[in-house]
């Protein structure tokens, strides 16, 4: 079967200037991701390199590991084994030494002991009640630390060898963000405010700023606003700024979630089946919407697709998993030509592709 | 949200866009009129105007705890049953520092602040550890906590006076403002008015925070987790900030009603307190801020003043006495006070089967509410949240 | 498991010399008769949890009801101090113990009828809440109805010390311990063994699958919540009968520690939750015997808020069935 040229998208892979392949930098580097649950190993051993500006498509039978492998890249999910740096920054490993981490808790309150038999020995008069106070105060103040994790603690960390997974809003503000593959709207809220709360990593203003009402908050809901306003026209929905999510009918909701990931200024988009369930003119809508977002906004987008036709008309190029593996990769005709992949999906590949 | 409600025309568009006005003008006319009200017959065959306005400061109380436990419950999501304990922390807070007991004799009014920021401390202690639970058990431990600080305060007797408590606890100076002035025992208009002041402060507080970023985090977290997360809402933070707005409004009241009261005891603040709040915010309508203010102040006067009229109504009626063994059930001598957990719990539980968004619920949560449910997670029963990896599978 | 049992519980003895001397033994046994208390409302708990994921707040009461109906029934029955007759002793405490455990049952099932079973697909909150408020209900109905103060309970197990070998032990803490341990058999076998049992397992892992495998759901339910209840009322008799007492306000804390116990188990776990209970015995014990008394209720409840930090499964892990 030919692709109808004339559907997906005139902005296919082969015509754009992405950059030859090698000289484009990577955004995304993923090598030897593994994650096991329990007995059952999901994806195994997988690298992954996003060139900066491409779009990529993830494609396989169902089963094959892909929302897993995206759960591992978008923070959700730490992998058994491997790495992930994101623009040269490494964000996602297996957590190592993490049985460390507990020094730096105690650290405050140790040099404080250290320091208050220091001053009983030197009889000083300050009440010991005082000094366990104290030290019991810094003991619980590293714990909250801990659990909170400010960016300056997960650095200490990170210098002392200790590593720990970016967590999915870490990751938001390192770049990457995401749609699900079961629509994840906040259903009873109206589709602006979706948008807003896509924007939330990208304002400053704190509670106490909105609670005196302070310039800073005032000017920077007002600028978001008009942005998420901005945001909603870009995929389509601006004349559906009020209408609660759960009410849109159902493309609409999947352009949603684009909008409200596209709000948080992401470098790497990450979307998960987003023509699912669409007939063929919604998912022509959505392929030209795709690729617009490349064009127009330069990211980087990686792409978990079952329709082939979507797939080959935007990506430039396809990585295919079968239970787990990658069993080849490389542009997308090179791919629907390879009899591995027709053989992994049995059939159903093999129609689409004759 | 304000973003569509402050286009409307009328009273609504008009109290959108000058919300901090509009709540004040609403609070003075109902302050005007609650005492008032109270000269009214039948109400002023109950007792006496004086009574009413110490009885109204009372509920000032409880209106407090109320709109703070909203904030954990109704906004963020997040079941608290151990809102006490907070209440507590700020009551004891303010009995160190103007007592006796210490020595200390630090005024009310900057105490409140204290307080309030004590309070807030432990609202991110007694937060932290059940980050991680999902809502029962969040629940059960919210409440361990709420037993447990009245525990510690009755039983470390060197520092809090065990049963006794601390009593002799200063009374607020004058401001001489707005007629706030001349506090004491027999006087309860002062405490009213100030009363009245801390909640009009943080009714605006409040609705300025749901309506920021703060709050679209708060009611995205309610929703779905994981997708605020994914959306870059740090829910730690986030959960921590509810906890402790939340226990800083309780220690707010727990300063003004150890200096109203004098004494502080343990005893004061078990679990029948967390649960009236908690019964206040649900009856009254969850996330909803004037909702649950009018909420906790109709429940506090049908407790203390409605239930007692209904005695002397059903005594009147002569109901026979009936006896089973060792049990004998007088309708006529029922003191309807005792009643009143009794009454509060049949309330919750019809309120749930019926009209769970509480009698002036926000719209936000009667659509909650009363459509389908989003799918729970799809994990076994685990008492730590939903673990989004296990959701891999494609 | 079992070499681990048998350590832990010489380790509780060996706490007990250090604590309380002589009375090691009796404070031991003492510990094993309270813990047998939890143990047995533990079960209610983790049972209703395996299978409606819902924490029943009202089950602490339904014990102190069920303490109640055995007060009712031996005051009503004219008992007022041991019974020496055994025939007489036998026939009574099994009165005491059928109407009290069916009465609490049917209470039950009454409840998740009326409260629970509208609000199985609301959100969480809802029947939580709703837990709470029956929770209050039965609490002010004892209150208001029968006694705002504690009632006692005629104890009509004679008290004299019986030698097992180098064991003395009061007839009352060998009837609990034995009975404790005969229902908690029972309760497993029947879950394990029987086809109603398998239907409560099967619920329990997946409703849905049950249900088109033939289940009936809602009487499966009942039935839970039914055996929950009536093991909860045995409980409330042992309260009786042990301690003498009873007072409208002891399924609070009781609840509230028998669920910690039904946690430390593993809920959904009945292994666990009985195991759980004798934990929760011991380290209130053992908080008396060292003269901490005045703690031990923080001390269970901190060991709750510890164990769903660092070890949310609980001792034994989720065992929502036999896990083979």
């Amino acid at each position: 079967m030919a692709i109808p040229d004339e559907t997906t998208g005139a902005t296919g892979a082969t015509g754009e200037t992405t950059g030859a392949p090698g000289t484009a930098s990577l955004l995304l580097h993923a090598h030897g991701i593994t994650k096991r649950f329990g007995g059952l190993v999901a994806v195994r051993t997988v690298d992954f390199e996003i060139p900066e500006g491409s779009i990529v498509s993830l494609i396989g039978p169902n089963g094959a590991g892909k929302t897993t492998f995206f759960n591992v890249i978008a923070g959700l999910s730490e992998p058994s084994e491997g790495t992930i740096s994101f623009a040269g920054e490494q964000v996602v490993a297996r957590p190592r030494r993490g049985w460390a981490e507990p020094f730096f808790w105690f650290a405050f309150p140790a040099l404080f002991v250290i320091f208050a038999l220091a001053v009983v020995a030197a009889n000083l008069p300050i009440s010991g009640e005082l000094l366990v106070l104290v030290a019991v105060g810094l003991l619980v103040t590293s714990l909250v630390v801990a659990i909170i994790r400010p960016p300056w603690y997960v650095h200490l960390l990170q210098r002392a060898g200790i590593f720990r997974s970016a967590r999915p809003n870490e990751m938001v503000r390192f770049g990457i963000g995401r749609t699900f593959q079961n629509i994840r709207l906040f259903h009873n809220m109206s589709a602006l405010e979706n948008v807003q709360v896509g924007m939330h990593s990208r304002m400053a203003a704190t509670p106490i700023d909105a609670a005196l009402r302070l310039p800073r908050h005032n000017r920077e809901e007002a600028v978001a606003a008009e942005k998420a306003r901005e945001w909603l026209a870009y995929v389509g929905l601006g004349d559906r700024e009020d209408e609660m999510a759960r009410n849109l009918p159902y493309g609409d909701q999947r352009r949603l979630e684009i909008a409200r990931a596209l709000a948080s200024q992401p470098r790497l988009l990450l979307l998960d089946e987003p023509t699912a369930g669409m007939n063929p003119v919604e998912t022509r809508r959505m392929t030209e919407l795709i690729a617009q977002v490349r064009r127009d906004l330069g990211i980087t987008i990686l792409l978990i697709e079952h329709d082939m036709r979507v797939v080959m008309g935007v990506s430039d190029r396809v990585t295919v998993l079968d239970h787990g593996e990658k069993i080849a990769e490389g542009t997308p005709e090179a791919v629907r030509a390879n009899p591995l992949v027709i053989e992994a999906y049995l059939g159903k590949g093999a129609a689409s592709a004759s | 949200m304000s973003a569509a409600t402050s286009r409307l025309g009328g009273v609504r568009g008009f109290s959108s866009r000058h919300q901090s006005t509009s709540i004040v003008l609403v609070v003075i006319v109902v302050t005007i009129l609650l005492p008032i009200i109270s000269l009214i017959p039948p109400f002023s065959g109950f007792g006496t105007q004086k009574d009413f306005v110490g009885g109204f400061a009372a509920a000032g109380v409880f209106v407090l705890l109320a709109l703070g436990l909203n904030v954990v419950v109704g906004f963020a999501g997040l079941l608290d049953l151990g809102y006490a304990a907070f209440f507590a922390i700020g009551a004891y807070t303010y009995a160190y520092s103007a007592s006796g007991f210490t020595g200390l004799s630090i005024p009310f009014w900057p105490m409140l602040l204290v307080g309030a920021l004590v309070a807030a401390v432990f609202g991110v202690l007694l937060g932290a550890p059940t980050l991680r639970l999902r809502g029962d058990y969040l629940a059960i431990v919210t409440l361990g906590f709420g037993e447990i600080v009245p525990v510690v305060f009755l039983n470390a007797d060197k520092y809090t006076n065990g049963t006794n408590g601390i009593t002799g606890i200063a009374q607020p100076n004058a401001l001489g403002l707005f007629g706030i002035n001349g506090f004491g025992f027999t006087n309860p208009w002062p405490y009213y008015l100030t009363i009245v002041a801390i909640i009009t402060v943080v009714v605006i507080l409040l609705y300025r925070l749901q309506d920021s970023r703060l709050g679209r985090a708060w009611v995205a977290l309610r929703e779905d987790e994981l997708a605020a997360a994914s959306m870059g809402i740090n829910t730690i933070t986030t959960k921590l900030l509810a906890f402790s707005i939340g226990a800083s409004t309780a220690g707010l009241a727990g300063v003004f009603y150890a200096a109203k009261l004098s004494t502080v005891t343990p005893d004061q603040f078990g679990f029948t307190v967390s649960f009236t709040a908690l019964a206040m915010v649900v009856l009254g309508g969850m996330g909803n801020i004037w909702g649950v203010a009018a909420g906790a102040l109709i429940i506090y006067e049908l407790q203390s003043q409605g239930l007692k009229q209904l005695g002397s109504f059903v005594q009147g009626l002569n109901v026979p006495v009936v006896a089973l063994g060792p049990i004998t059930i007088n309708i006529g001598a029922i003191n309807f006070l005792n009643y009143q957990y009794l009454l509060y719990g049949l309330a919750l539980v019809i309120m749930m089967l019926v009209r769970p968004e509480g009698l002036f619920p926000s719209r936000r949560r009667r659509r909650e509410l009363h459509e389908t449910p989003a799918e729970d997670e799809l994990t076994a029963p685990d008492p730590t949240a939903g673990d989004p990896s296990q959701e891999g599978g494609d | 498991m079992p070499l681990a049992i048998l350590i832990s519980l010489a380790v509780a003895y060996g706490l007990m010399v250090i604590g309380a001397g002589p009375q090691a033994q009796e404070q031991f046994i003492n510990a094993l008769t309270i813990g047998a208390i939890y143990a047995l409302i533990a079960l209610g708990y983790t049972m209703v949890y395996g299978i409606i994921e819902l924490i029943n707040f009202a089950h602490g009461e339904i014990f102190m009801v069920g303490s109640f109906v055995c007060w009712w029934l031996l005051t009503t029955l004219g008992f007022s101090g041991a019974i020496q007759d055994p025939v007489l002793l036998i026939e009574v405490l099994v009165l005491a113990f059928t109407v009290s455990m069916v009465t609490m049952g049917v209470v039950g099932v009454i409840i998740e009828r009326l409260a629970y079973r509208p609000l199985r697909n609301a959100p969480r909150l809802a029947p939580l809440i709703t837990a709470i408020g029956v929770s209050f209900i039965l609490q002010n109905l004892v209150f208001v109805m029968i006694s705002n103060s504690i009632v006692t309970v005629p104890q009509i197990i004679p008290n004299p010390l019986i030698q097992i070998g180098p064991i003395s032990i009061r007839e009352i803490n060998l009837f609990v311990i034995v009975l404790a341990l005969v229902l908690m058999a029972a309760l497993h076998l029947f879950i394990q063994r029987t086809r109603l049992g398998r239907a409560m397992r099967s619920t329990a892992i997946d409703r849905d699958a049950a249900q088109i495998m033939g289940v009936n759901i809602n009487s499966t339910i009942a039935l839970t919540f039914f055996i929950g209840s009536a093991l909860a009322g045995a409980a409330g008799v042992v309260q009786g009968l042990y301690f003498g007492v009873t007072v409208f306000n002891i399924g609070f804390q009781a609840g509230l520690k028998a669920f910690t116990a039904a946690v430390l188990g593993g809920i959904g776990n009945t292994t666990g939750a009985a195991i759980g209970g004798f934990v929760i015995g011991f380290i209130e014990v053992l908080a008396s015997v060292f003269g901490v008394g005045r703690w031990s209720e923080a001390a269970v409840f901190t060991t709750l808020v510890l164990v769903l930090i660092f070890r949310p499964t609980g001792i034994l892990g989720q065992q929502l069935a036999d896990r083979a």
